[in-house]
């Protein structure tokens, strides 16, 4: 990596990867029993709520606590255990129900794919141009590194989009659509992907849009209602969790230049200054999966996220030490933070900012 | 009763509850009401625990009875199951060990009969968990029965079984099957154990050669001054022993002795069955070359031992399950190189093989992907 994007020396990076390496074997030689039962106790909740959704529908003036559930089930599903149980977290327990290789999740991505774009090319290329693309999921444009192009006028709308129909967003991610239109890649790369896409989709829709509502009868129309309104809550809520991650102001992208021959130092260096967290409650730590704690979860995706809050407070006390930034901020603060950059990037670039300028504390920037 | 049970089990496995219950499957919800409650997979709870053997100094030996989930298929005697069970914080371990009881139907209970491993940490070893602790009521995960170390639906009418300390346990499920079924030919049941004191079943052994069923029970101890049956005492035993159906169970140095007891002209006589307890140990691999594990970026001088022995002693932690080539927990990548089965001594050369590292030795340099 070139000096002017790193502010530490090659001694420097090399103790901060050090401690970082030691907090992750401090934490895996405590791993555990609690460990064990906080998951367990999280799909017990997750399973108590999706069939009392499921049920609440039966009694039509229900309806919205039937919806409030199943979201909640929904989220749960996704955020706290499934991304967490498939990037291995519990893998050490030996339980194929919590096995990364076995589990399954609530959503019409099918995970392996998921395990293959998140796990594999967004945790290893975390913000490399051109290599992550997570960045805008080659729909958006997230990054002033990115060419303008009058499509971006679009960008709020298809934020939006995406935002509504985020899981469907996810499931088409791995066919690199964009990489098709611009020619390098040849649609019957996708065949495969595409029937385990539609194999996924088919059971999710099967569940959600037939068989629950057909079992209610006459209610039919309200419960597959109820479905499609707790798929859309998870939706807008996963989106936004996931966009705060990456993306408020201030958060670093590097270029693939930057990134070779990269140290395991500087490996620790770009996922923090490529992530950002979320303050908020115990409760918002559960339902954003702990990803309210991206950083934690970007240094460590492999351990698990009940560990991170603890994490934090450690690795908060090395970057005061470092003199590193730890991108943090109420809900509100970085989403607005986001919104403002998806709207900014629709229009042509000003003149590049000054260097350093990315540097600059973002409104969350944590004292 | 079994009707309903039966349909209860069908609903449950059908194709709509299976649709109803996408991804996860109806026994993610059932076993949150139910441990015993399955659709696909097997449980048991330990209803009964007899110590056999309890000398002080010596591993002990426990007698466990399990009350399957009615997922259970039943098992033939001489079959094994893979037994899991939560040790070391939360960490489930499984590991396989030997039926005991005669042949059980659908549902019905089974007794498995094991001995502590004292070479291993009590905290991680499943036998110690289950043979010094293991208290009714605890419910352990289930493979379904195998193996095909098992008597022939034609039960023939002379028959030997030979083995060696805890590799008694299938061979007394099989002889307590014929027991029941009334076996009219001869058994000869010949089994080495460290000293009386150590003998598995001896009660049950004793009434058995007492009441002569046609059943000669040879017990033999050889740090007691038993000596080792050679060809030429096994002849007398049993005459033309070679072209007697005979099973055999035990540690490896015993089932080499058997072998070459059964071989003629070089070829060992296809009326002979064995039963590794434990795979035969590595040593014979060669120990040249360098491993690779290429997920970690470690390497290691290759020591001859097994590539999950390695790994392990490369401070990896690979998933891993019964180290004895059932289980198939441990299947892993190898990009290249030789290595060779343990169990079967067949080498495979080519790259890119999914191999159960805990019966493969490398030869030579080797890539795994952990």
């Amino acid at each position: 990596m070139p000096t002017e994007k790193i502010s530490l020396t090659p001694e420097q990076l090399e103790a901060f990867g050090a401690e970082m390496d030691a907090i992750r074997q401090r934490i895996i030689a405590d791993l555990g029993e609690d460990d064990a039962a906080y998951i367990r106790s999280v799909v017990k909740a997750q399973r108590g709520f999706e069939i009392a959704g499921r049920a609440l529908f039966y009694l039509p003036p229900a309806w919205p606590l039937a919806v409030a559930a199943l979201s909640v089930s929904k989220i749960l599903d996704n955020m706290e255990i499934g991304h967490n149980v498939m990037h291995g977290q519990y893998d050490w327990m030996g339980d194929p129900a919590l096995s990364s290789r076995m589990f399954e999740w609530d959503n019409v991505c099918p995970s392996d794919q998921w395990k293959y774009s998140h796990n594999y090319i967004h945790h290893t290329f975390t913000n490399i141009l051109g290599k992550d693309r997570d960045i805008g999921y080659g729909v958006l444009r997230m990054d002033e590194e990115q060419p303008w192009h009058p499509y971006y006028l679009g960008n709020p709308l298809y934020a939006f989009l995406l935002m509504v129909f985020f899981e469907w967003g996810v499931a088409m991610h791995d066919l690199e659509v964009e990489n098709i239109v611009a020619g390098r890649r040849k649609l019957s790369d996708n065949a495969a992907l595409h029937a385990g896409i539609m194999r996924k989709v088919k059971r999710q829709a099967v569940k959600d849009y037939l068989l629950f509502p057909a079992l209610t009868g006459p209610l039919f129309p309200l419960t597959l209602a109820g479905n499609a309104t707790a798929n859309l809550v998870r939706n807008i809520w996963a989106f936004n969790i996931i966009f705060c991650g990456h993306f408020p102001a201030g958060v670093a992208t590097f270029t693939k230049e930057e990134c070779e021959d990269e140290s395991r130092g500087q490996w620790y260096y770009r996922q923090l200054l490529g992530s950002a967290n979320i303050t908020g409650s115990k409760l918002m730590h559960l339902m954003s999966g702990n990803l309210s704690h991206q950083i934690e979860h970007h240094l460590f995706p492999d351990l698990p996220a009940r560990r991170y809050p603890e994490i934090a407070e450690q690795v908060r006390e090395i970057c005061e030490r470092y003199g590193l930034r730890y991108n943090t901020g109420p809900l509100h603060s970085q989403l607005f933070s986001v919104a403002k950059k998806i709207v900014r990037l629709s229009l042509p670039g000003r003149k590049k900012r000054p260097e350093g300028a990315d540097h600059a504390a973002p409104a969350g920037l944590a004292a | 009763m079994s009707i309903t049970l039966d349909l209860g089990q069908r609903v449950l496995r059908s194709r709509a509850v299976a649709a109803l219950t996408s991804p996860h499957g109806v026994d993610r919800y059932l076993e949150l009401v139910n441990p015993m409650w399955a659709a696909t997979e097997v449980r048991a709870r330990l209803t009964a625990v007899h110590r056999e053997v309890d000398v002080p100094g010596a591993p002990p030996v426990t007698t466990l009875t399990f009350q399957p989930t009615n997922t259970w298929r039943g098992h033939r005697s001489g079959q094994y199951v893979q037994i899991g069970v939560e040790l070391d914080g939360g960490r489930r371990t499984t590991r396989v060990f030997s039926i005991s009881s005669p042949d059980s139907r659908p549902g019905e209970q089974f007794t498995v009969t094991l001995r502590a491993n004292p070479d291993t940490p009590a905290e991680r070893s499943v036998s110690r968990f289950l043979a010094e602790r293991a208290r009714p009521g605890l419910v352990v995960h289930l493979s379904q029965a195998e193996g095909a170390f098992t008597l022939p639906d034609r039960v023939p009418e002379r028959i030997v079984f030979i083995t060696g300390g805890s590799g008694i346990t299938p061979a007394m499920a099989m002889l307590r099957s014929l027991l029941l079924r009334t076996h009219r030919g001869r058994v000869t049941f010949l089994h080495y154990a460290q000293s009386p004191d150590h003998q598995i079943y001896r009660e049950e052994l004793a009434d058995i050669a007492r009441a002569g069923y046609g059943i000669d029970v040879h017990l033999v101890y050889p740090r007691r001054g038993g000596r080792y049956f050679s060809p030429m005492d096994l002849e007398r035993l049993v005459p033309g022993y070679r072209d007697v159906d005979t099973w055999a169970c035990g540690p490896a140095g015993l089932l080499e002795k058997v072998r070459e007891a059964y071989s003629a002209d070089g070829e060992v006589s296809e009326k002979l069955r064995v039963e590794y307890f434990r795979p035969p140990a590595a040593s014979t691999g060669s120990a040249e070359g360098e491993v690779a594990f290429t997920r970690t970026g470690a390497t290691a001088a290759n020591t001859g031992a097994t590539l999950l022995e390695q790994a392990e002693a490369a401070g990896l932690r690979p998933e891993s399950g019964c180290r004895m080539g059932i289980c198939f927990s441990c299947t892993t990548r190898k990009s290249e190189g030789t290595v060779r089965n343990v169990l079967t001594g067949e080498t495979s050369s080519l790259p890119d093989e999914d191999i159960r590292i805990c019966v493969s030795t490398p030869e030579g340099d080797c890539a795994v992907e952990l």
